[in-house]
């Protein structure tokens, strides 16, 4: 129980509190230098191949998932539970000094770091009664008690430290609501198809472990087009300028309304919001058969390699006779041919161009089981060849279509833009926001309320009755104290008060 | 066209603050030969009085610290006609890159010391000072430029002025607040040792040094609050998640602690005065390293705030 106590004791003190803090800035860093897993897995992936050696103790001590890891938990926990520790024995403190009158007028006023002292030509009860109305007027809490008035300011500073401290305890709070809560889903969709908000529509889907498949809006989002622009100029070719996203939007069973998502300008529907975080190509082919039947129509999704957009991308044609057809390449949206091979050299598509390889084999039995779209799965396929033995590869442009030697033909009709849109809900958001807000607000309040204590004692002398006054700050870096107790003094009507230094910086 | 305009001032300040800082080296090195007079009574003195025996010298140190301050006058004009000129010609405000941030937050830091200069006569801020900002300046007009563009569609925000205004300025803030902190380990360790003469005579007191340090971090740290909240509220709008430890948003957040901790440790036994003074030049250390370390060592959605 002692030693419980003592633990209490020590990680309740300030001094602890400030080893909490640093260590929580010293445990953030590696997360910040190394790959992480929720954020960008494959680049931890990249990383742990090219470091073997390290990788699997960096692995083992959660170096790639710093911020979810038992030991980083575990010093914001402490310092959490310090935190609240610190803070509610001084809300009882500090409920008790509100209740509290201000304290009684010390015996030795010189003795302050700033006093005066003279004569006055006022009787003792009208000097005490201005000095008390100077005061009150001043905003202080005054106590008059016999021949001398006590008052004191700055309440407040106490009470923003004491805010800021449980704003910070409210915004965990609201972090942790909103992580149990909250959802996040990415789905990609081609200008001119519809997205509903439902599980089995998304790509990629992340909850909190409250979330239930009933919280999701019903709402169906229709991109009709999407519009990327880029810099044409010298500097900074290639750059993004804009991106916009024209939809239509129908809550649950309305109608369709138009709306528009742009970066920064998420749509709101329902209080989740979609965003706009990525977008690339899907050229729109048509695969026929030998048998001269449409095996397949559509845009296919390819997804960009790199700032240029080189998109990666496979066709699939399960339902092609005599044999299955598949085609794997890139989809260049301004092609160019040299020694590095076929790339794209800019984002838009100013002569786009489809580069593929054919791939071919036996009708694969529908077995149920989920396939990649974006992968060609190679088992019992081979690659297709001319007569002569030759690999097929080519390469088309929008509205052209080729004839391969087992006579079957792709046609590429056309290209079309598709967007990742990112389906979001945060309900404890507001909750983190007015947290942060609070403690900024009771921050500026412990930092610039300046407490003070003053007193005042009218002595009687032979000469006639003589002030005293004095003050205390209690807090660092406050000015004016010695002028406030000039001003009482001369309140009291103290003439040429004999003013003493103020002490301190 | 603007452009060049906007880039001849920005170089041309670097040049004049390196002037300037030499001229401040001049008065420290003029401030150090001469002066022998009782330690007592430097110790008592403080502030920017005089500390001299020898009128000439003394007069020689003065003369270089005015030459110092008359030049970052100067040079203060160049880089905000600069900084100016680079909004205009870019048509939007000039924070949009690594350079234009430099830039823009060290034309904040200089108004500030020359607000000080002429309202508080605190001319022993000009060496560090001016050191900071040729360093500053400097780099940015050789490493960091970059020609005008407009901005990618992610900084297309209100946030966009309000965020990186208060990031700048909280910058601005700390460097000096850090300035300060170091100046006072400096004369705190001659003060302890009783060796007080030359420049460090013309310091403030220790204890007045460690208080104009805090005041500049009471004021940088709410502000810097704002920022991380202001840049959470916009990576909600930009990203839809209003924190993804981003290695730009871990980094503010361990500036935010160390700070955080130098606050708690002025007013704990034991840390109070050097500890803390540290804690404000590592607070600074991280600063510095979000800002440049951040910006080009790692991957993270920061990456328009590169060069």
């Amino acid at each position: 129980m002692a030693l419980l106590r003592l633990f209490w004791v020590q990680l309740t003190s300030m001094r602890t509190a400030l080893l909490l803090l640093l260590t929580l800035a010293l445990v953030a860093i590696p997360g910040s230098l190394l790959p992480q897993r929720p954020i960008a897995p494959i680049r931890v992936s990249d990383w742990k191949a090219a470091n073997p050696a390290v990788a699997d103790l960096y692995e083992a001590i959660g170096l790639f998932d710093v911020y979810g890891s038992p030991w980083f938990a575990a010093v914001y926990l402490l310092l959490t539970v310090s935190l609240i520790g610190c803070i509610v024995p001084r809300i009882q403190v500090y409920a008790k000094a509100l209740r509290q009158p201000p304290p009684r007028t010390p015996k030795r006023l010189d003795r302050l770091p700033a006093s005066v002292a003279g004569a006055t030509a006022l009787s003792a009860d009208e000097a005490l009664t201005a000095a008390e109305g100077v005061l009150r007027a001043k905003r202080f809490r005054v106590r008059r008690e016999g021949d001398s008035v006590a008052a004191e300011r700055g309440h407040l500073r106490e009470f923003g430290n004491l805010l800021f401290h449980l704003s910070f305890a409210l915004m965990l709070l609201g972090v942790a609501w909103n992580t149990l809560w909250s959802y996040k889903g990415e789905v990609i969709v081609v200008e001119g198809q519809a997205f509903s908000n439902n599980l089995t529509q998304y790509d990629d889907f992340s909850a909190g472990s409250q979330f239930k498949p009933a919280n999701l809006q019903p709402f169906t989002i229709w991109v009709d087009t999407f519009t990327a622009k880029f810099e044409t100029g010298e500097v900074q070719r290639g750059a993004a300028r804009v991106f916009e996203a024209d939809v239509r939007v129908a809550h649950g069973d309305g109608a369709p309304e138009e709306a528009r998502i742009e970066v920064n300008h998420p749509l709101v529907v329902d209080g989740t919001q979609v965003h706009l975080i990525g977008h690339g190509y899907a050229p729109v082919v048509t695969v026929t058969d030998p048998e001269g039947n449409v095996a397949f129509s559509g845009p296919v999704v390819f997804l960009p390699q790199d700032g240029n957009f080189t998109s990666l991308g496979v066709i699939k044609a399960p339902d092609a006779r005599p044999n299955y057809l598949g085609f794997e390449g890139f989809f260049l949206p301004t092609a160019v041919v040299d020694q590095q091979g076929p790339h794209s050299v800019f984002p838009d598509a100013l002569a786009p161009e489809l580069f593929v390889n054919v791939w071919t084999g036996a009708p694969r039995e529908e077995t149920g089981r989920p396939e990649s779209v974006y992968s060609l799965t190679k088992d019992g396929l081979e690659q297709m060849t001319t007569d002569d033995g030759k690999v097929v590869t080519f390469r088309i442009a929008p509205g052209q279509a080729i004839d391969l030697p087992d006579g079957s033909s792709l046609s590429f009709d056309d290209w079309r833009r598709w967007t990742k849109l990112q389906v979001s809900s945060e309900p404890g958001l507001w909750l983190v926001i007015g947290a942060v807000g609070l403690a900024v607000a009771g921050m500026m309040l412990s930092m610039y309320v300046r407490p003070r204590r003053l007193w005042l004692r009218i002595v009687d002398t032979p000469d006639g009755p003589r002030v005293e006054a004095g003050g205390l700050d209690r807090a660092e870096s406050s000015t004016g104290l010695a002028d406030d107790v000039a001003e009482l003094a001369a309140s009291a009507g103290v003439e040429d008060a004999a003013r003493t230094q103020e002490v301190g910086p | 066209m603007i452009e060049a305009y906007s880039s001849l001032p920005m170089v041309a300040s670097a040049v004049i603050y390196l002037l300037a800082m030499m001229a401040h080296a001049a008065e420290w090195a003029a401030a150090r030969r001469p002066v022998e007079v009782p330690e007592r009574v430097l110790v008592g003195s403080g502030g920017s009085e005089p500390a001299a025996s020898e009128p000439e010298a003394e007069h020689r140190v003065t003369l270089f610290g005015r030459i110092g301050v008359a030049l970052t006058v100067v040079g203060a004009l160049a880089h905000v006609v600069g900084v100016v000129l680079r909004g205009v010609a870019a048509d939007r405000l000039p924070w949009g890159n690594m350079y234009e941030f430099v830039t823009s937050s060290l034309a904040f830091a200089v108004v500030f010391y020359l607000v000080l200069v002429w309202r508080r006569g605190w001319t022993w801020l000009g060496l560090p000072v001016t050191l900071l900002l040729s360093v500053g300046q400097g780099l940015a007009v050789t490493v960091f430029y970059v020609a005008i563009a407009p901005l990618v569609p992610a900084l297309h925000s209100v946030w966009f002025i309000i965020h990186i205004v208060a990031a700048a300025i909280s910058a601005a803030a700390f460097n000096v607040g850090a300035i300060a902190a170091i100046l006072y380990l400096i004369r705190e360790r001659a003060e302890r040792k009783g060796t007080v003469r030359g420049y460090l005579a013309r310091l403030p007191k220790a204890a007045a040094l460690d208080d104009f340090s805090f005041r500049v971090h009471r004021f940088a740290f709410p502000l810097w609050t704002f920022v991380i909240l202001a840049g959470a509220i916009w990576a909600d709008y930009a990203w839809g998640r209003f924190w993804g430890w981003d290695p730009k948003e871990t980094w503010s957040l361990v500036t935010w602690v160390v700070y955080a901790a130098y606050l708690h440790a002025r007013v704990t036994a034991g840390w109070k005065g050097v500890r803390a003074a540290w804690l404000a030049v590592l607070g600074v250390v991280t600063f510095w390293f979000n800002f440049v370390g951040v910006n080009l060592l790692t991957v993270g959605l920061h990456s328009y705030a590169g060069i």
